[in-house]
């Protein structure tokens, strides 16, 4: 075959392959999404992250406004730190409450943003003081058994004290 | 009863030697051959007619198997998820699939099947009619004028025909899920792009189908080297280079998976 056929095709080929990287990146992938442009760091404690992973959601309105950039263990506080890095195009006040929370039944958890009504905006390197943890399950459950149990005795003595 | 003991150990052993030795072969071959690439990188238009050979002729058949296994996961999935209320999720489970295994590995085992029993085949014969033994009468170097050029262009076309692949199987999950059977457009795409990232998913694709590239070439490379010069031999090397080549896809595969999850 002569060479300048072969050299289009083979150019074709490239091409091809990487146009079709190009579409996985793009049309597959997240590549498009996770730039989110320019980011300003803020971090939060929190007294329990569940399963929260670097790289989870930060949603406010159930809009993604940033990522988890990292996730630590603070020593002195014995509580988690977590880096949050937020669009530089959405501002939150000193006042915001962040939670964290979980998207349908088991789905994965994210961090949820509500705007609290304070004047000054957070800054790059600021801190969110005000922060609700995971809800533990087992904690959760436990608190209802024990809830129901309680119930359950005072009923009994409420009977007794009506039959006396 | 003593005798035929030792004869069976003894079979044994010489398999696992032989096995080694060839093994150890194999890999100064590919040292070897690694060495002897300078001259196809200074005469690129060799790597380029490899890569049509080994490359551009795959296409047909790697675009073929990707839609008919994109439309099996998509019909598959499709299936089970709508058990569980999320048929929406049929986009992420064939992405998913494609993108982290079925691309680079069927990939890599029709490589082996269509390309690398061509290259064990040629180079089986070139040897059988003394064609290499007559280059180094001329002085030319066959590892370098014959097995690098090719060896290249097997690396170069893998990770290319496996992008190819894995984009065509979304598109035929994509025409059985959204236009067969009707799962809403926008979930589809936009619950995969959520859950296909770029690097862990995409970029470890690329990955695994350059390994499974330099695997699958060299394989097929030392299998035409090293075959008996008779038609017999090429044809138990070609045989060879299928069986080998997809065990160590499939091997590897397992290998780079428990790294890439660890």
């Amino acid at each position: 075959m002569e060479r300048a056929k072969l050299d289009l095709w083979v150019g074709v080929f490239v091409a091809l392959g990487f146009a079709a990287l190009l579409g996985l990146a793009m049309k597959v992938g997240n590549l498009s999404a996770s730039n989110i442009g320019d980011t300003y760091t803020v971090s939060a404690y929190f007294d329990n992250v569940g399963s929260l992973k670097p790289r989870a959601p930060v949603k406010s309105a159930g809009v993604v406004v940033g990522r988890v950039e990292s996730i630590g263990f603070d020593d002195e506080k014995k509580e988690a730190i977590v880096t949050l890095h937020l669009d530089m195009r959405y501002h939150f006040d000193t006042e915001t409450n962040a939670s964290i929370l979980t998207s349908g039944l088991l789905g994965e958890q994210y961090v949820g943003l509500e705007a609290g009504g304070e004047e000054k905006m957070l800054k790059n390197g600021d801190k969110i003081k005000l922060t609700q943890g995971a809800v533990v399950l087992e904690k959760l459950i436990s608190q209802f058994l024990y809830s129901k149990a309680s119930d359950g005795a005072d009923n009994k003595q409420d009977k007794k004290a009506d039959k006396e | 009863m003593f005798k035929t003991l030792a004869g069976v150990l003894q079979h044994i052993g010489h398999q696992v030697v032989d096995g080694v030795l060839r093994l150890g072969y194999a890999t100064r071959f590919f040292l070897y051959a690694l060495k002897m690439s300078g001259e196809s990188f200074r005469r690129f238009p060799l790597v380029i007619r490899e890569i049509y050979f080994t490359g551009v002729l795959s296409l047909i058949i790697i675009l073929v198997s990707a839609l008919f296994v994109g439309m099996v996961l998509g019909l598959q999935g499709y299936n089970t998820l709508q058990r569980y209320g999320s048929s929406e999720a049929v986009g992420v489970l064939v992405a998913l699939a494609l993108v982290r295994e079925l691309g680079p590995v069927v990939t890599a085992l029709l490589f082996a099947g269509r390309a690398g029993t061509a290259i064990t085949a040629e180079i089986g014969l070139m040897k059988a009619t003394e064609q290499l033994s007559a280059m180094e009468m001329m002085a030319v170097n066959p590892i370098s004028r014959v097995v690098a050029p090719r060896f290249w262009a097997g690396v170069i076309s893998m990770p290319f025909l496996a992008a190819l692949f894995s984009m065509m199987g979304v598109f035929g999950g994509y025409l059985v899920a959204v236009q067969l059977i009707g799962v809403d457009n926008g979930a589809f795409w936009s619950q995969m792009q959520s859950s296909v990232d770029w690097s862990d998913d995409i970029m470890n694709g690329v990955i695994k189908s350059c390994v499974f590239g330099v695997a699958c070439t060299i394989i097929a490379l030392f299998e035409g080297y090293d075959a008996p010069p008779t038609a017999e031999g090429v044809s138990r090397a070609t045989t060879r280079t299928v069986v080998i080549s997809s065990l160590a896809v499939l091997g590897l595969d397992f290998v780079l998976t428990a790294f890439m999850l660890h």
